[in-house]
């Protein structure tokens, strides 16, 4: 490991507190990260000669902080009228420099920041490539190679965030219990997208967005420790861990899906399912349920399953009405029928997905799962429209490809019937 | 102290060597960077391995998966996240198979009702290997 390695790894640790504390600072995005920016040039210059400062963030947030008020100064010189409350403002930071820098504020400080990012304003795919620019340091330019557009039009989108968001009011006093849980669940939502974002791509595209999950991740465990008792976040970080455990598995060599009960579990990451079942546990000691902790312990069941055939289908299916329960949707109600088509057979899994016909008449998944359960219980005709409409609608080649398999297998008469199962 | 005669008949000394870093940092390596890290250690470790020196190697889980019993009263207060007072000093760890959280927490209960006080910190192993020294 280099010099310039080391400080990159500590400057990127450092970013969301120093950052966070910069905005507290000067209440204005643009302005914390060119100050943080102007930190980072600085240290590149310093630490190399002078060795790591003890708190890399706190040394970060005052350079970055002078300079600034520095070029606020110099700017108010060759102003004719000086920007009267700016100036105040920068006054009481400056008196309030020995208070603020004693780490209290740091857990709404970055809270804020991401917060900001997830402003309710904004569509979710300017949300993610705000955070993953602003909060977790990534370049345009990486950030656009994982959304797979141009850098220019990257660029765009995150001016046109950042415009949005200095347009939008964001309160700056220390958050109430009530708004802080508000803004940590929308922080929550925005990092699952995040990981969703790097997750739901084909193979061709998974090594390219691999990086969203990463982040994903480490923004969660950055939660986690400024929250460590939220069950909830406790479950996102197992869900996360858990799914992304799976992705060695989830492509074979020419890139075809391949479902999680074909997955050879070998592959599967046994630190990450090791420590996602680590916070389930220490999530379900709270006694308090949430969406996350579900959709983590459905993820663990799997996990838990050696093979394929030794899944808990029924623990599967509790589990799903569980969700339905806290979090009812139609999509939910779709999952929990595969769980009941194992449990109860094609026949009652068909049941419960007819009444969802309606909602989910322009989803591929829909048609993909009612097409192996018609395809089960050996009415093939039906299931040939049912896969056809799922290739129609299907988002990614992989997708349609693998919904064809299905047709293929039925074109031959004796061949093996599989069902149609998430392509978790 | 333990005491283990070296193969010149010399008597040599048990040492734990504690590893410490910035989760922060450590959890902003990639991947690449963490293999890498892990593959230079690994040069060090087989070193070791071959002249018969070296003993368990635990590389343990995030603190955010740790969960800290504190035996200083009864029953034990559990609380969420890793060991984080700085008045009292580590001394030991035990490294025991267990099912979950809970049976680790029964274990730890065991242990603190044969010597209460002070605090056991849970935390996930993630990389274990169990060395090759004379038990």
């Amino acid at each position: 490991v280099t010099d310039i390695a080391w400080i990159d790894n500590a400057l990127t640790a450092a970013r969301p507190q120093a950052i966070g504390a910069l905005l507290r600072y000067f209440r204005n995005l643009d302005t914390a990260e060119e100050a943080f920016q102007e930190a980072c040039l600085r240290a590149l210059k310093s630490w190399p000669q002078n060795g790591p400062p003890r708190d890399a963030a706190a040394w970060l947030i005052m350079v970055g902080r002078n300079v600034a008020i520095d070029q606020v100064r110099r700017a108010r010189k060759q102003e004719a009228l000086p920007e009267e409350d700016k100036i105040s403002d920068l006054g009481d930071a400056e008196s309030e420099l020995a208070e603020r820098l004693d780490g209290q504020h740091y857990r709404d400080d970055i809270l804020r920041l991401l917060f900001i990012c997830c402003h309710p304003d904004l569509p979710a795919t300017q949300q993610i490539a705000l955070a993953l620019r602003v909060v977790s340091g990534l370049t345009v330019k990486q950030i656009a190679r994982a959304f797979l557009v141009s850098d220019s039009a990257m660029e765009q989108r995150i001016t046109r965030a950042k415009a949005r968001v200095a347009d939008a009011s964001v309160p700056f006093e220390t958050p109430g219990a009530v708004d802080r849980s508000e803004r940590l669940a929308a922080v929550a939502a925005m990092i699952y997208l995040v990981f969703n974002e790097g997750y739901s791509a084909n193979s061709g595209e998974a090594q390219a967005r691999a990086p969203l999950c990463d982040e994903a991740i480490r923004l969660v465990r950055l939660l986690l420790r400024l929250f460590p008792t939220e069950p909830e976040i406790m479950g996102l970080a197992a869900l996360m861990l858990l799914q992304s455990s799976r992705a060695p598995a989830r492509f074979d060599a020419d890139g075809a899906i391949v479902l999680l009960e074909d997955q050879n579990r070998a592959l599967w990451d046994r630190q990450m399912i090791a420590e996602g079942l680590a916070l389930i546990d220490k999530a379900v000691r709270h006694r308090r349920r949430g969406p996350y902790q579900v959709q983590a312990a459905i993820a663990a069941m799997h996990a838990r399953a050696a093979k394929a055939e030794e899944t808990d289908w029924s623990h599967i299916d509790q589990l799903y009405g569980a969700l339905e329960q806290i979090q009812p949707s139609p999509v939910v109600t779709l999952n929990r029928a595969v769980a009941v088509s194992k449990v109860r057979g094609p026949a009652a899994a068909l049941e419960m997905i007819d009444p969802l016909a309606g909602q989910l008449s322009g989803y591929f998944y829909f048609f993909g799962v009612k097409g192996g359960l018609l395809l089960q219980l050996g009415r093939t005709d039906e299931a040939r429209v049912a896969f056809d409409r799922a290739i129609a609608l299907a988002g990614t080649a992989a997708e349609a490809a693998h919904i064809r398999m299905h047709l293929d297998r039925l074109m031959k008469p004796g061949a093996p019937i599989a069902v149609a199962k998430a392509a978790h | 102290m333990s005491f283990v005669f070296n193969k010149t008949g010399e008597i040599s000394v048990l040492y734990a060597i504690l590893c410490y870093h910035d989760e922060d940092v450590t959890c902003s390596w990639s991947k690449e960077h963490d293999d890498a890290v892990l593959a230079k250690l690994g040069v060090v470790q087989e070193k070791l391995a071959r002249q018969g020196r070296l003993g368990p190697v635990a590389r343990l889980l995030p603190t955010t998966a740790a969960t800290t019993l504190r035996k200083s009263q009864d029953p034990p207060l559990i609380i969420d996240g890793p060991f984080a007072e700085t008045k009292e000093q580590l001394l030991g760890f035990y490294v025991v198979d267990c099912e979950n959280l809970e049976a680790a927490l029964d274990v730890a209960r065991d242990l603190g009702a044969a010597n209460p006080g002070g605090s056991y910190e849970i935390r996930p192993v993630g990389v274990f290997r169990p060395g090759s020294l004379p038990a």
